[in-house]
């Protein structure tokens, strides 16, 4: 399977070198000429491939988005039609509470699976899975289980916790936000049992 | 040359009973602790910018000024200055100023600003948070050349052969990365040297960040600049009493912040995780707090290591404590591990 990991901040580097660490073929991609990221993905995440967003999402099968927020607006959401799009951004500065920004996210991507993950870890405790809960919600339940797989070869443990709508759950300010917490820990803590 | 600095955010101390000082206390007390790490052989003394209730050191120059009139030798500067919601012009005006009653002590270290208080105080927008930092780093470096500028961007009006003043020798001008890939990047384009702002898991999480710049530096055709580290950390007598009086302000802290930066609250397990060998902070007994900042600058290949000290809550006699601890004990310790 393909992944197409866009940004190439904080998060998009760390991911990136997961998921080739876990055998995907991964390109990564930024807002602009490849160039400009290559020695970023060359140190950062060996292996993955720095392309031009447009070409790295017309190949692959699923699609991380790693902007930040404010970006967002600004992205075509043309190329994405079809794909499996990850959606490990967050609102900032974070509202008080949940606002459903992947519903948001899945509106604009209309043709797009959005599924919500990723979101809710520091992306310096990415690093270090170690088996970690990460919640995945999403409207299409196929491309749930197939984000689902992705991340727990990448060493979490998903939590299936609903459609876009549930999670919310996984938002700042939401009960599951930046914990470290095993599969039945957040469970209990967002309220799933 | 290895050099030490302490930086610190100037928290709010309190006082014997535990309740929190005024800020113009702390303000003064900032002073003599400044003054106190000179006398302890210490090289840099750091202010980070910030404007909240329990972080008021929103001047920081001003205060680094007042400590430059009561020191001779050690180097004085911003840990860091939010220069994406500053003038860079006014930003180089000021530490030139610095630089001019210190004697060539200035230093400054530029950052985007993980915390983001300064951006709704200055009006500015963080839909524009890159792009500020980039067009004003861009500038910051011109206007180091120390020549007539002439610049333009989007971010503030131009400038043509302006001639921006005081004019005064060159000062270290390093730019603070919290975790991001560009502003390393950046760092190396513009000629900055890189300070690592390492605040979680294991320091040598950053090593390819140091690999990065190092060879971005050689891509864009520059002599090989200092690496820094700047981490924060509590020294006491022994492991227990600094691990004990460190604990429940940076509990109650980063339990604050993390609920809009995605940190994880803190558990004593994960504490008792930080303040070991694979963990950021730098919590412990002389020795201990020692041999990690050695570790760390091997691992990171850094020159400079930048201990943050103080968190909101501390009592200032504990903060001095920390800093006779740090320049008298800790740093010649380091220095003997790195021989």
């Amino acid at each position: 399977m393909r992944i197409a990991v866009l940004g190439a901040g904080h998060v998009g580097p760390v991911i990136a070198r997961l998921a080739v660490a876990a055998g995907y073929d991964v390109s990564i991609a930024a807002s602009g000429d490849p160039q400009d990221i290559a020695l970023i993905a060359e140190f950062l995440a060996p292996g993955a491939e720095p392309r031009w967003a447009a070409d790295a999402v017309g190949d692959a099968d699923l699609v991380v988005l790693a902007i930040p927020w404010h970006r967002f607006t600004s992205l075509d959401p043309g190329p994405l039609a079809g794909k499996v799009v990850v959606d490990a951004m967050n609102e900032w500065p974070p509202a008080d509470s949940p606002t459903g920004t992947s519903e948001h996210v899945a509106e604009k991507l209309s043709g797009a699976q959005v599924v919500k993950t990723l979101n809710h870890i520091a992306y310096h405790e990415m690093e270090e899975p170690r088996g970690r809960a990460l919640g995945v919600a999403g409207d299409d339940p196929a491309a749930v289980g197939v984000v689902a797989t992705f991340i727990e070869r990448l060493g979490f443990d998903a939590v299936r916790v609903g459609d876009l709508a549930a999670g919310r759950l996984l938002e700042p300010a939401g009960p599951v936000f930046g914990l470290a917490l095993t599969r039945s820990e957040f469970e209990q803590a967002g309220g799933l049992l | 040359m290895i050099t030490f600095g302490l930086d610190t955010f100037g928290d709010v101390t309190n006082d014997r009973d535990g309740h929190p000082l005024s800020h113009a206390q702390t303000i003064r007390n900032l002073v003599e602790e400044g003054v106190l790490a000179e006398q302890v052989g210490v090289d840099f003394f750091g202010i980070g910018e910030h404007h909240t209730p329990d972080m008021p050191l929103s001047a920081a120059d001003v205060v680094l000024a007042a400590i430059a009139a009561r020191t001779s030798r050690i180097h004085l500067g911003s840990a860091v200055t939010v220069l994406s919601s500053d003038d860079p012009v006014r930003v180089f005006q000021r530490y030139s100023t610095l630089n001019a009653v210190s004697d060539g002590r200035a230093e400054v270290i530029l950052g985007r600003g993980s915390s983001i208080d300064s951006f709704p105080l200055f009006g500015y927008d963080l839909a524009d948070y890159e792009d500020l930092f980039e067009e004003k780093t861009n500038l910051f470096a011109e206007l180091l050349k120390g020549g007539p500028v002439t610049w333009q961007g989007k971010t503030r009006s131009s400038l043509h052969e302006q001639d921006v003043v005081p004019h005064t020798e060159p000062f270290p001008a390093w730019i603070g990365v919290g975790g991001s890939p560009q502003s390393v990047v950046r760092a190396a384009a513009y000629g900055f040297s890189l300070m690592l702002a390492i605040i979680g898991g294991h320091p040598s999480r950053f090593a390819p960040f140091s690999k990065l710049y190092l060879q971005a530096l050689q891509r864009f055709g520059r002599d090989p600049l200092p690496i820094g580290v700047h981490s924060p950390g509590h020294v006491a007598a022994t492991d227990e009493q600094a691990r004990e009086e460190f604990w429940p302000h940076y509990r109650e802290l980063i339990t604050r912040l993390g609920k809009t930066r995605g940190f994880a609250v803190p558990t004593e397990e994960s504490y008792a995780h930080e303040v070991g060998p694979h963990g950021a902070l730098f919590v412990g007994s002389p020795e201990t707090v020692a041999q990690k900042i050695a570790a760390t600058l091997r691992v990171l290949q850094a020159s400079r290591f930048d201990l943050k000290y103080g968190m909101g809550g501390l009592s200032h006699s504990s903060l001095m404590t920390t800093i006779e601890l740090y320049g008298t004990q800790v740093v010649p310790r380091v220095r003997e591990l790195m021989d």
